[in-house]
């Protein structure tokens, strides 16, 4: 009895957060008409014809361009915010040095610091050093291990894996990096996948960045020429374009969360790490 | 201090780890220290669009604190998380516990609640939101489905609000997959051993499991002001900051100053301003909460 009724709250609930999404799917496939007078989900008559003005867009390009922009920001990043910091967390999980406390504080403070005081001034250095409007100051950064949840992550990951393991290694006559890539490597698989997941959820969810420092259409993530679509349209006409646009635009997302949701969800939930 | 000896592995020098974390020194270094002081300098000019920036001391801050659009924007912020963090919280807390037991297809319940977190930030997240909320929009379609006056949401500011609130709410699975993973840690017998001594359901959430959650809640509560505070993008996106400023936060203040109107120097004022009164706000946070972390050890 007690069981069902968790059962019905926890339905009610779920409902409640997936509804929209699925009259946003609707919606896209409904006649402006339609939208605004109907709160089912399911449209009378389907236009699946919508679905192509959408992926042509308002601008000169297709969806398939924006894409590929997001593709190209995201490709780099990712294998850049991987290696680095694999690469930072095994220096403090297995390392001791001078400066290691300053500099583990130094990174529990980055990752409380509000971005919004760091933003400008990076605007402006790149812009000195006239880098603006290329993809270098949204990559770039991850080199540094800038997302210091994942160094963070990584690092109680690593405490995890016994010692005895590196010790065996060295024996062998691994050094420290052959250590970390033959020994530790195999064993952080699954945080490389969640840093891998998230660096592509929030750059495909990042609309900041790119808004000040891209500022050319052709170079545009996918985040950017969505606003582009939603403030050209307007109220009025062409609303369900727009909606199927955002449905293209979160299909990405959601199949990277649907492939990886497994392994993830124990992930993020073994490592704290929020959304 | 002097003499301190590393324990490293044979073989390993005391700068190994060093050079290992180098990227991330030098990254703090050039990405947040030296923005961090760079804005504050900046902060205390008049760099505009035009002509040489010169020092001007704490002018920026004088004219922000008598400047009625920051004031409204300070308040409209502050109300915004103080209505929304605590929500969020009981929220998801709540749904944690709900989900806290062996259930059957609990995976796709845990899915359910989390996807929005992943998907909310997203533009098209937004933009959907935007059109939630319209006058022939669901919300209202709803509304009107349950027999209550359809609203005009973005016609006055306690709807626009709420429009806001609500997409940040219809996002607490991150903070509740981080409460879930607390809740796992807490050893069954806890509760069994509670229970043979005849407490309740509810004396045992109070008597157990808070006092034992006490550093998650208090971690959750921390992140999600600081994200609170710096509200941008639902607001710029939905509500544009109206009706009449009442959704318009500081960062679209800041937003609006530095990229709008081109006064670097003001903006960074602002910012460092928002700077002070998060730091503020999370010391205030430590303290109170200081008394009750420290009772139940």
């Amino acid at each position: 009895m007690k069981k069902l009724l968790r059962y019905l709250i926890l339905t009610a609930i779920a409902a409640m957060m997936i509804y929209p999404l699925l009259w946003l799917v609707g919606a896209s496939l409904k006649s402006n008409d339609e939208i605004f007078s109907s709160a089912w989900f399911i449209p009378k008559n389907p236009d699946f014809s919508v679905y192509i003005g959408a992926w042509k867009t308002v601008t000169p390009y297709t969806m398939g361009h924006y894409f590929l922009n997001t593709f190209l920001i995201i490709l780099p990043k990712t294998l850049f915010a991987v290696i680095s910091s694999v690469l930072v967390a095994y220096g403090f999980a297995r390392f001791d040095f001078p400066l290691k406390k300053l500099s583990f504080a130094l990174l529990m403070g980055t990752m409380f610091m509000p971005s919004i005081v760091t933003v400008m001034p990076m605007y402006i250095l790149w812009s000195r050093l006239g880098l603006l409007d290329t993809y270098i100051p949204l990559t770039l950064p991850a080199l540094f291990a800038a997302e210091g949840s994942f160094v963070f992550m990584l690092i109680q990951f690593m405490k995890g894996i016994p010692k005895e393991f590196d010790e065996a290694a060295r024996i062998d006559g691994c050094g420290a990096l052959r250590t970390l890539f033959y020994i530790l490597l195999p064993c952080i698989k699954p945080v490389v996948v969640s840093i891998t997941v998230f660096t592509f959820l929030w750059t495909m969810n990042d609309f900041l960045t790119p808004l000040i420092m891209i500022s050319s259409v052709e170079k545009y993530p996918l985040s950017l020429a969505l606003r582009l679509s939603a403030d050209s349209t307007g109220d009025g006409y062409e609303q369900n374009r727009v909606l199927a646009m955002s449905v293209i635009g979160l299909i990405p997302s959601v199949a990277v969360f649907g492939l990886a949701q497994k392994k993830f969800v124990s992930g993020i939930t073994a490592g704290g790490l929020s959304g | 201090m002097k003499n301190r000896t590393y324990h490293n592995p044979v073989g390993v020098g005391k700068y190994t780890g060093l050079l290992l974390i180098s990227p991330f020194l030098a990254g703090a270094l050039l990405l947040t220290l030296y923005p961090f002081v760079s804005s504050f300098i900046l902060g205390l000019t008049d760099c505009g669009l035009i002509g040489q920036p010169e020092l001007i001391g704490l002018e920026n801050y004088r004219e922000i604190l008598s400047s009625r659009e920051f004031l409204q924007s300070a308040g409209v912020t502050l109300r915004y998380a103080a209505i929304l963090v605590p929500l969020k919280l009981i929220v998801s807390l709540g749904v944690a516990l709900l989900l806290n037991i062996e259930l059957k297809g609990i995976g796709a319940y845990r899915t359910a609640f989390y996807i929005p977190s992943i998907l909310g930030a997203n533009l098209a997240v937004v933009i959907m939101w935007q059109f939630l909320f319209t006058s022939g929009g669901l919300a209202n379609q709803l509304l009107k489905l349950f027999g209550a006056q359809p609203a005009g949401w973005y016609g006055d500011s306690a709807h626009a609000t709420a429009i806001i609130i609500l997409l940040r709410l219809w996002e607490f699975g991150s903070a509740m997959v981080i409460f879930l993973s607390a809740l796992r840690d807490i050893p069954r017998e806890y509760h069994e051993a509670a229970k043979v001594d005849g407490c309740g359901s509810i004396r045992g959430f109070f008597a157990i499991t808070l006092p034992l959650l006490k550093d998650v809640i208090f971690l959750n509560l921390i992140l999600q002001t600081i994200s609170a505070l710096q509200e941008f993008n639902a607001p710029y996106m939905i509500t544009g900051g109206g009706p009449m400023g009442s959704t318009t936060t500081v960062g679209m203040v800041i937003y609006d100053e530095m990229f709008r109107y081109h006064n670097a120097g003001y903006a960074n004022a602002v910012s460092w301003t928002l700077f002070v009164t998060i730091t503020a706000v999370v010391l205030l946070l430590f303290k109170v909460t200081g008394r009750i972390r420290k009772e139940h050890p």
